[in-house]
Order: C-alpha cells, then sequence, then structure tokens
C-alpha cells in the first residue's frame, strides 16, 4: 500500500487500528520526497530531525493507548509565509533568507498542540505576491500534472505538494487567492476562510486587511478537520473574532437539496476557457440533480474586482514591507556608508523584482494628490462589492463560479507582463475583498488533462454550507481521486 | 510615464537600475492604465471599506504581560551590541 496516496483521515483510521507507526509514514513522504522533489522543487526546507521526534512520540503515545486526535502523527506542510520556532521562514524572500523564528505563529502551534509532524516549509512567491509561484527568490515549483505549467500561487509549493502525494496535507495562505487558484491548478480542495476566522499571529503580513489562512487537501473531509484544528480567537491577533468553532466534520453530509446556489452572470466573461466553462456548468447539472436549485444572481462590480485589488494590497504591502530596513532581522547589506544608505541598499538587493514592483505602486497610490483618485476611490468600490455580496446572499445560500478562468499556463509565459498575470485573479479576489469564506474543490478536466477547480462562496461565517456543498459535489464525483500521470 | 518612478522609489528607499526602471516604468504604466477604469463608477457618498469585516477599536487589559527575552530578539537582528540593534552612522 502506498501510504502517501492517502488522506488524512484515511492515515488516521491506519494509526488509529495501529496497522502503521507515525514513524512509517513520515518514512513513506520522506522517500517520497527524495524521490520527486527534484522535479516538483515544492520544498524549501525538510525538517527531518523534528519531524521524526514529534512521529515518535505519537507512536508511544498511541502505544499507551492515549486518545488520539485526527492529526495525530500525521504528516503536514507548511507554507514558508508562516513563523516555525527554530525552523527558518524565509517568507520565498533574500531578504529574510536567514531568519529563524523564536516563537510558532498561532497556526502552527495550533497544529503542533494537535500532534501533527511537520515535514517541512513549503515554497511561494515571495511576500505572496504572484500567481504562479515563479516569483519565488529561491526556486521555480513545477505543477505535478505537467512539469511544464506553474502549479499556481502564491501557495504553489503547498498545492504542489498535495497533489504530488509529498504531504499528506498542507496549510496555505490566500490574500487575492492565493491558496484557491494554486488549489485549482493542481487538482485539489483549497479553502480560504472567512476573515477573522484564522489567527494570522506569526504569519508574515502583505495585505492586512485581506490575508487569511487555510487548509489545502486532497479531499473535503480533510479539509474540514485542519480547518477545525486552526479556527478560533486569538487575543495575539485584534482580528481574529470570537466566535465558536463549529464542529466542521459535522457538515459532511451528503444533501443539497432545496439549498439555493447563485451564478453571477458577470463571472462568465469572454476569454474564458471553454473547457472551463463547460466543467462548471457540469458541476450546477450535478447539484440540480441532487435537488438544488440554481439561480442567477448579479454582482454588477465584479469587473473592477482587479483594479480594486491591486490598489488596496499594494498600499497595504508598501506598508507592511516598510518594516525590512536591516536592523531587526533579516538580511543586511553591508554596502551603506550611513543609515540611510543602508535602508535603501539592503532593500534594493533584499527584494526581487515583483515585490519591488508593488511597493512602488503602493507607495505611489498612497502619495500626496494620488490617495483621493486611487486609495480611497478602489475603498468605495470595495464598499460597492460588498453590497452585491449582501445582496445576492439575500437570495441565495451559496454562489458558485470557476476558481479561474484558465487551466494552469506555461511556465515564463506571464512574467514579463504583470497585468496578464493580476488578471488570472479575478475571479478569487472578490471573496477577499468582501471577507467572504471561500473553497476551490477539483470539478473537471481541460483537454491536455489539466485539472480545473470550482469556487463555492458562501456567507460570513458560514464555512459549514460551504463544506457541506462540496461534500455533497465530492460525493457525487470521482475528480479528487484523480492522481497526476507519470510522477513515480 | 505616468509616475515619476525615481520618486516614488526614493519615497519607498528603493535605489532601481536604470533597467528596472525603464521596465517597471512601461509596466506599471499599463496597471495603472488599467485602474483608471475606477472613475466611471458612481462612488458619490459611498463609505470607504478598510476592512471587511466591522471592527472597532480592540483593546486589552492594562496589566503587565510577558514579553519576549531580549536575548532571542537580538539573536535574530544583523548586528547588536551590549543588548541593543546596532545600526551604521546616522549623523556627522
Amino acid at each position: 500500500m502506498d501510504l502517501c496516496r492517502l488522506t488524512i483521515h484515511e492515515l488516521h483510521d491506519l494509526l488509529v487500528r495501529k496497522e502503521v507507526t507515525s514513524r512509517e509514514v513520515t518514512e513513506a513522504f520522506y522517500d517520497r520526497i527524495r524521490c520527486l522533489d527534484d522535479r516538483i522543487q515544492a520544498y524549501l526546507l525538510l525538517t527531518e530531525e523534528e519531524a521524526f521526534r514529534k512521529a515518535e512520540e505519537v507512536d508511544r503515545k498511541i502505544a499507551k493507548g492515549e486518545p488520539m486526535g485526527d492529526l495525530s502523527g500525521i504528516p503536514i506542510g507548511i507554507k514558508d509565509i508562516l513563523c516555525t520556532k527554530g525552523l527558518r521562514t524565509t517568507c520565498g524572500s533574500r531578504i529574510l533568507g536567514n531568519y529563524v523564528p523564536f516563537y510558532d505563529a498561532t497556526a502552527v502551534k495550533k497544529l503542533k498542540a494537535r500532534d501533527a509532524v511537520f515535514l517541512g516549509k513549503l515554497n511561494m512567491d515571495e511576500f505572496a505576491m504572484g500567481s504562479s509561484t515563479e516569483n519565488s527568490g529561491f526556486q521555480i515549483t513545477r505543477n505535478p500534472w505537467d512539469l511544464e505549467r506553474i502549479p499556481g500561487g502564491s501557495s504553489g509549493g503547498s498545492a504542489a505538494a498535495v497533489s504530488a502525494d509529498e504531504c499528506a496535507g498542507a496549510l496555505g495562505t490566500d490574500t487575492g487567492g492565493s491558496i484557491r487558484q494554486p488549489a485549482s491548478c493542481c487538482g485539489v480542495v483549497g479553502l480560504k476562510p472567512t476573515y477573522g476566522r484564522v489567527s494570522r499571529y506569526g504569519l508574515v503580513a502583505f495585505a492586512s486587511s485581506l490575508d487569511q489562512i487555510g487548509p489545502i487537501t486532497k479531499d473535503v473531509e480533510d479539509c474540514a478537520i485542519l480547518l477545525e484544528a486552526i479556527s478560533g480567537y486569538d487575543p495575539h491577533d485584534s482580528t481574529s473574532v470570537n466566535v465558536p468553532v463549529p464542529d466542521y466534520k459535522k457538515s459532511l453530509v451528503k444533501d443539497v437539496h432545496g439549498m439555493r446556489i447563485g451564478i453571477p452572470e458577470e463571472y462568465f466573461i469572454s476569454g474564458m476557457d471553454p473547457h472551463v466553462e463547460k466543467a462548471v456548468q457540469e458541476a450546477l447539472a450535478v447539484f440540480e440533480r441532487e435537488g438544488a436549485k440554481v439561480k442567477k444572481v448579479s454582482l454588477p462590480h465584479t469587473p473592477y474586482a482587479v483594479a480594486v485589488y491591486y490598489i488596496i494590497c499594494t498600499a497595504e504591502a508598501s506598508s507592511n514591507l516598510a518594516r525590512y530596513d536591516g536592523v531587526k532581522y533579516g538580511f543586511r547589506s553591508r554596502e551603506g556608508r550611513d543609515l540611510m544608505e543602508m535602508y535603501t541598499q539592503t532593500r534594493s538587493k533584499g527584494f526581487g523584482q515583483e515585490v519591488k514592483r508593488r511597493i512602488i505602486l503602493g507607495t505611489y497610490v498612497l502619495s500626496a494628490g494620488y490617495y483621493e483618485a486611487y486609495y480611497r476611490k478602489a475603498s468605495q468600490v470595495r464598499t460597492l462589492m460588498r453590497n452585491d455580496f449582501a445582496k445576492a446572499f439575500g437570495e441565495v445560500d451559496v454562489v458558485v463560479t470557476p476558481t479561474a478562468p484558465t487551466p494552469a499556463f506555461r511556465i515564463g509565459e506571464k512574467v514579463m507582463d504583470p497585468l496578464q498575470m493580476y488578471l488570472s485573479d479575478i475571479f478569487t479576489i472578490p471573496a477577499n475583498l468582501a471577507g467572504l469564506p471561500a473553497v476551490s474543490i477539483p470539478c473537471g478536466f481541460s483537454a491536455e488533462g489539466l485539472p480545473i477547480g470550482l469556487q463555492i462562496m458562501g456567507k460570513h461565517f458560514d464555512e459549514e454550507t460551504l463544506l457541506r456543498v462540496a461534500y455533497t459535489f465530492e460525493q457525487e464525483t470521482d475528480f479528487h481521486l484523480q492522481k497526476p500521470k507519470g510522477l513515480a | 510615464m505616468k509616475m515619476d518612478i525615481e520618486k516614488v522609489a526614493r519615497l519607498a528607499r528603493l535605489e532601481l537600475s536604470e533597467e528596472e526602471k525603464s521596465i517597471f516604468g512601461k509596466q506599471l504604466d499599463q496597471v495603472l492604465e488599467y485602474m483608471e477604469q475606477l472613475e466611471g463608477v458612481d462612488t458619490e457618498g459611498v463609505e470607504p471599506t478598510s476592512h471587511a469585516i466591522p471592527l472597532s477599536n480592540v483593546f486589552r487589559e492594562d496589566e503587565q504581560t510577558d514579553s519576549f527575552p531580549r536575548e532571542e530578539v537580538l539573536s535574530v537582528a544583523p548586528e547588536e551590541e551590549e543588548g541593543y540593534f546596532r545600526v551604521p552612522r546616522i549623523i556627522e
């Protein structure tokens, strides 16, 4: 039996029945990583020593008959944007190339408390800025379904590792689609929780009014397990919201009878890949067959989403990334003769091209004389987009769309054309701007055999309905069971 | 070019090569032109959103709590001296 192919809940069952040990499972994953990751390049750091120590600790607990949680002894990968105590955390950037945090992010701490085994840190676009993982300061991660294509981004390492069975599940982060779009590109499940659902303490900040941490997994049940583990209020993050965390596994019910599913006409734009459109239409037919009511809704400000997002996220990034000054942590250039030169040299040498581009854009849209026309205007249109959703959710329970307008594109295809790269986020950005939860699940394949993702968006703090709709679809289809071919 | 890229870079404490200036200039022009479509949206009287979930100030009790030990914080600093961050000369 190939342990690496199994889901979190399947591995859990084997551990409970004592058919395998956590050490054996962990070894199986490292064997696979050693054999595959030269080609996939998902991992930036492997943490074998820590992993085996944890696995053996869990095995001792199992031997003693102690109660086991769903994540006990399960090998997980962590996006390198989350601080891990004693383990290098680069955020995909040379400027943090030597940074070893002295504390754990709350999400990491929560997984540790549940005895998850951390295999290593996963590649990403530098500071989560990108849709292809080509902006990593270290390496280009490849899509397991076609090594010439991007895995999506910015959580490309997380999605590729889950898809290639190089971990049982992973954490990613999503500012404008960075969990959902790579999940869609790699044929796995990725959920961005409601803004405030998960503490961001220890998450390296990019755009603080948008960033969220969430799970990337092989199926919806695993998604519910990981989501529940990381959710909850945290006094260390004043934007986390103090509402109870539901038992998300109770939402794994195959029943959408009478549910109202909204289809926003603005998402079915010209230029959409015909295979994507067909796959989404077929998914809607599945829901109708299961007794859901599919109806049109309107989200009229959707066409402005990309413009609004790239003003707001770059403005927030220019402010957040001011902290990289070569004083407190990370890289410092030795070339500057005085403090100001040291700042400038450190930042100019430490940041990559896309990060510099966004800092400049963000500085510009916030600067005197342009603030009203750009930042304030974008924040007002953001309100109109929120209002669109509020109106739509008065009529329907969830909104269903494609996750991305096309399947994974080729490595190098959009690198020199930032605007085209930005437009690949058009369907995922609105959920971040409105703070809504949204999940991407596999819903088909293109003619070239590339995965296509279906996005389900829900009301604030209604992850339960998302999971229920996603689970129902998964029970009726087998897209999530398909694996990339020809890997190993 | 729409923006004075050298001036904006200076504000952000970045120094760009000639090549970067020319490439970024063209790319950012395109992006800004794309953003101009927002001018067409009627936002008269619309309150701006800074957070998707309504948040007011969040306070905690004014009680002393533990903070990170100084040695740990300084352990990741590029340069430190006698318990302080060390930086290059600031004034003549």
